[in-house]
């Protein structure tokens, strides 16, 4: 029972950090088509601006909640850059923006390298972050349970804006008909790069998630970046609560198969679940069906 | 009676609750050239859809005399059906006559295609013929004039061998010339072959139908020749709204001859 | 280029060019060292004539080369390790960790035949599996993409994680000879790197002949419209996995071929970041051409030997560069620039030189509701 305890939280854990950052790739990847590996790098940057407030700051309580409106900023505006610059000009050619992003995230990655050195770097947590809480009897870290809190809170967040904002219903207007939004005196490029906005500042959020995790190195987005993706496509295209159920299913999994094998031979059965999920799903948890969307 | 015929029962396609197609019943025969018309939304592509295999759907769609629904798209293409879409859909990388020649080789053997084309199969030079683009054998699909693609997907339905032919609007966006082409090309083709066109153009449809089935909110309204169908007061209903109307009001929607 | 494709005239003279070269040029004017850098060169040129068929001609975006790749080194690795053993026949590497001795799934590699057979057998079989299970439920283009690289992750993981079977994250190294050979004489070692440009060759000229033939003009249909293919009466899974299990054979003998040329494999050479390596020269070389992924291969990986032995961290900008400009400003690869010329002169073709790539929406859904 302890362990059936334990493993389900650490996999919703597990799940919560994935779900942060499958957020953003959801609005990006999943409503725009933009397949960005630079997503992952977006988190680091997050992580890494979470370090700098902690040195600036000093407080570590203080610089935590700084640095979530900064991160996701900072994430933001990467996203707006890299849109404008580069991937505006490829929306018609989806797949060579995996390549054009994964050029991003070499340099960005060096640049890391560069900038804060190999070794990785501490974000020591706050006082009330650090130590287990007692529920019912089992305990469990604090920390992870702020992520979880917080993954929860963007999930409703993105899902109001979209739903309830102007905003969303451009965004929404756009990804259902590009030409037919144009005409209806929408700005597409504006939509476009707002869109890129929310979703790689969401990726510099779940990079502070991230710092509470343990030390951050160059390599943080390269770990997560695969798993983020593949919550995408078994959520479902352009699917919010897709994603959520993905990430949490895929993190209990993930954390189970590697409490009763090893952590080596997990990711290969995760990989081959996914690939055997496919068979029955093709299309993810949910699927649109409509006549044709030529 | 020659069995290559069509033949749908019950047919019915539905999206999430919504039903696209409602229990149709039709029956195509060979050497018919029948016009699928309706208002918007009506089911028209669907249909066409469902028997292609491209929707899921129940009921039953025979042709020579199996089923075809439950069946995979390219198993049902081999079973001698063939179709087109609105926007016309070639090969735009390929020449003309390797576009055709695709069209003719489903049922080659895996080690016909591992080799190089030797010569130009005979079907594809008279298909080449048939639509026209004998000059243009070498040209890059892509390149060719609206017209001349539409007219190259007809082409690869012929070298196909397909014996159920299905036009979704062959004619949009075509000059009178070319439409008379495309006409009078359907009438030569359609005399040993099953043919069904879906069409809003009601000049078109008038010049070249055999037959009409007319299709609103996903079920068969009339069914008839050209004149028989522009007198059906409910298609008047539909086209023109309800009401009395006179004959002028309809010649102008449905065409001159009701 | 479909013309320059065809004419076999000039693909004759393409080889004789080439063989010239590879075989007198390039052993006259390099040292034994530099010869061994281009037989390496070479082993990631066959990958990417692999990638230049799966993802030129058929649009299938393969981030997993690296898997099949190093499938087909380690085998070989194994091999080697396993004749190289002293008295009870236990790899060096594998005594030092434990005492557990040799893995009984290690023990049919002691024969050469066998290993040969695996490394020609393996990589094919597992590219048709995972073509079969995802073209067959129509999975395709960005999803593809990403199943791709997620197998290349675990499958690193699982190397790293195996230490006393695959060496861990310091992988295999350290073999003193090749099939009988000693791989320490220059002789052998030159050989070795003919035996490469041989192979390469011949890899070169299997990928023209599918190319030019009807299978080849059915991949590009594939890759452009997939679902005209379909309702033709064709099966496009079949058509697809095919070219897929070809690339994955191409780079599985690449691999074996690295391991006694460069004298170690390890998870580094065929994780995520290195598979999408591999995918860059075949980009700048012009994805759809026959030549251009082998040049493009040779030239990036000596780029990245020169610069990085001048500046450590310069290649990895250059490299991230490279990827941003060419993949985002010259889709068609160099290539691109020297057709450009003919098509000038030849045909006003405004769709050549257009990227090959399908519209959005085809690109992202696996769709079964779709009409064209």
């Amino acid at each position: 029972m302890d362990i059936l305890v334990t493993q389900v939280f650490n996999g919703l854990s597990v799940g919560s950090i994935l779900l942060l950052a499958a957020l953003g790739l959801a609005l990006t990847f999943g409503q725009m088509g933009v397949i960005n590996m630079a997503h992952g790098e977006f988190m680091m940057a997050g992580a890494y601006t979470a370090y700098v407030c902690q040195q600036v700051l000093g407080d570590a309580g203080l610089s935590l909640l700084v640095s979530l409106p900064v991160s996701f900023v900072v994430g933001g505006l990467l996203g707006v850059l890299l849109e404008v610059t580069l991937l505006r000009r490829m929306y018609h050619r989806p797949l060579d923006t995996l390549l054009v992003t994964w050029g991003v995230s070499l340099i960005l990655q060096q640049l890391a390298r560069d900038l804060f050195g190999t070794a990785g770097v501490d974000v020591p947590a706050p006082g009330w972050l650090s130590g287990p809480v007692e529920i019912l009897g089992f305990s469990f870290p604090r920390s992870r349970l702020f992520i979880l809190v917080l993954a929860i809170v963007a999930v409703v967040a993105v899902t109001l804006l979209l739903k309830l904002t102007p905003l969303g219903r451009r965004i929404r207007a756009t990804v259902q008909n590009r030409q037919l939004a144009e005409s209806a005196g929408i700005s597409t490029r504006r939509t476009d790069m707002l869109t890129f906005f929310l979703g790689s500042g969401l990726a510099g959020v779940a990079g502070v998630a991230l710092t509470l995790m343990g030390s951050i190195s160059s390599n943080l987005g390269t770990s997560y970046i695969v798993d983020a993706f593949l919550v995408v496509i078994i959520g479902g295209i352009g699917q919010i609560k897709g994603a959520v159920i993905a990430a949490f299913v895929l993190g209990v999994a993930q954390s189970w198969i590697e409490y009763s094998t090893s952590a080596s031979i997990a990711k290969v059965i995760v990989f081959a679940l996914v690939v055997a999920f496919l068979q029955f799903r093709p299309q993810g948890i949910f699927q649109v069906r409509t006549r044709s969307l030529v | 009676m020659n069995k290559d015929y069509l033949e749908l029962s019950g047919l019915t396609v539905s999206f999430d609750g919504f039903v696209a197609v409602d229990g149709v019943d039709l029956t195509v025969l060979q050497g018919d050239l029948r016009f699928l018309i309706g208002p918007n939304g009506a089911g028209k592509t669907t249909l066409i859809d469902a028997v292609s295999g491209l929707v899921s759907a129940t009921g039953r769609a025979e042709f020579a005399g199996e089923d075809l629904l439950g069946r995979k798209v390219h198993q049902i293409a081999r079973r001698g059906v063939g179709r087109t879409f609105q926007t016309a859909t070639v090969f735009e990388e390929l020449s003309v006559l390797q576009n055709l020649d695709i069209a003719a080789g489903a049922g080659r053997s895996p080690w016909t295609l591992l080799r190089k084309r030797s010569g130009v199969p005979e079907a594809v030079t008279e298909a080449m013929e048939t639509v026209g683009l004998a000059d243009l054998r070498d040209t890059k699909a892509g390149i060719l004039a609206h017209g001349q693609k539409q007219w190259l997907e007809i082409g690869m339905l012929l070298v196909q061998d397909a014996r159920l032919l299905m036009l979704d609007e062959p004619v949009a966006g075509m000059s009178a010339e070319e439409k008379d082409e495309t006409g009078r090309l359907l009438r030569r083709i359609c005399v040993d072959r099953t043919v069904v066109v879906v069409e809003h153009d009601m000049d078109f449809m008038r010049s070249f139908a055999k037959s009409v089935t007319v299709l609103h909110a996903g079920k068969v309204l009339s069914e008839g020749t050209v004149a028989e169908v522009q007198a059906d007061p409910k298609v008047q209903e539909v086209y023109l709204g309800p009401g009395q109307h006179s004959a002028e009001e309809a010649a102008i929607v449905l065409g001159e001859g009701v | 280029m479909t013309a320059l494709l065809r004419s076999r005239y000039a693909v004759g003279i393409g080889f004789l060019v080439a063989a010239v070269l590879l075989f007198a040029v390039a052993p006259a004017l390099l040292t034994t060292f530099r010869l061994g850098l281009l037989g390496k060169y070479l082993c990631y040129a066959m990958v990417a004539v692999g990638i230049g068929l799966a993802w030129g001609r058929g649009g299938m975006l393969t981030l997993g080369q690296g898997v099949f790749f190093g499938i087909g080194a380690y085998l070989m690795a194994m091999h080697l390790k396993l004749a190289d053993a002293g008295p009870g026949g236990v790899p060096d590497f594998m005594a030092l960790i434990s005492s557990d001795g040799v893995p009984g799934w290690w023990e049919p590699f002691r024969s050469g035949a066998v290993t040969i057979v695996a490394i020609l057998v393996l990589p094919t079989l597992l590219a048709t599996l995972l073509g079969l299970a995802t073209f067959r439920r129509r999975v395709r283009g960005a999803y593809f993409a990403i199943l791709s690289q997620a197998l290349a992750a675990a499958f690193a993981i699982l190397l790293i994680g195996n230490p006393t079977a695959t060496g861990g994250s310091t992988g295999l190294n350290n073999f003193k000879g090749f099939f009988g050979f000693s791989l320490r004489d220059p002789a052998n070692r030159q050989m070795l790197y003919f035996i490469a440009a041989g192979v390469l060759l011949l890899m070169v000229f299997v990928a023209w002949r599918l190319m030019v033939s009807r299978f080849g003009e059915l991949l590009v249909a594939c890759r452009d419209a997939e679902e005209r293919v379909r309702f033709l009466g064709y099966d496009p899974a079949t058509i697809k996995t095919v070219a897929f299990a070809v690339a994955g054979m191409m780079a599985g003998i690449g691999g074996a071929l690295f391991v006694p040329i460069v004298g170690i494999i390890s998870p580094n050479d065929v994780g995520v970041v290195p598979s999408i390596g591999l995918l860059i020269g075949v980009a700048i070389g012009g994805r759809t051409t026959l030549a251009g992924p082998v040049l493009g291969a040779i030239a990036v990986a000596w780029a990245e030997t020169t610069l990085s032995e001048q500046f450590p961290s310069g290649w990895t900008y250059a490299q991230g560069l490279l990827f941003m400009l060419v993949v985002a400003f010259l889709p068609g690869g160099l290539a691109s620039l020297v057709s450009w010329r003919r098509r000038r002169s030849d045909t006003a073709d405004p769709t050549a030189g257009a990227d090959p790539e399908p519209a959005p929406a085809e690109v992202l859904a696996p769709a079964e509701g779709r009409t064209t």
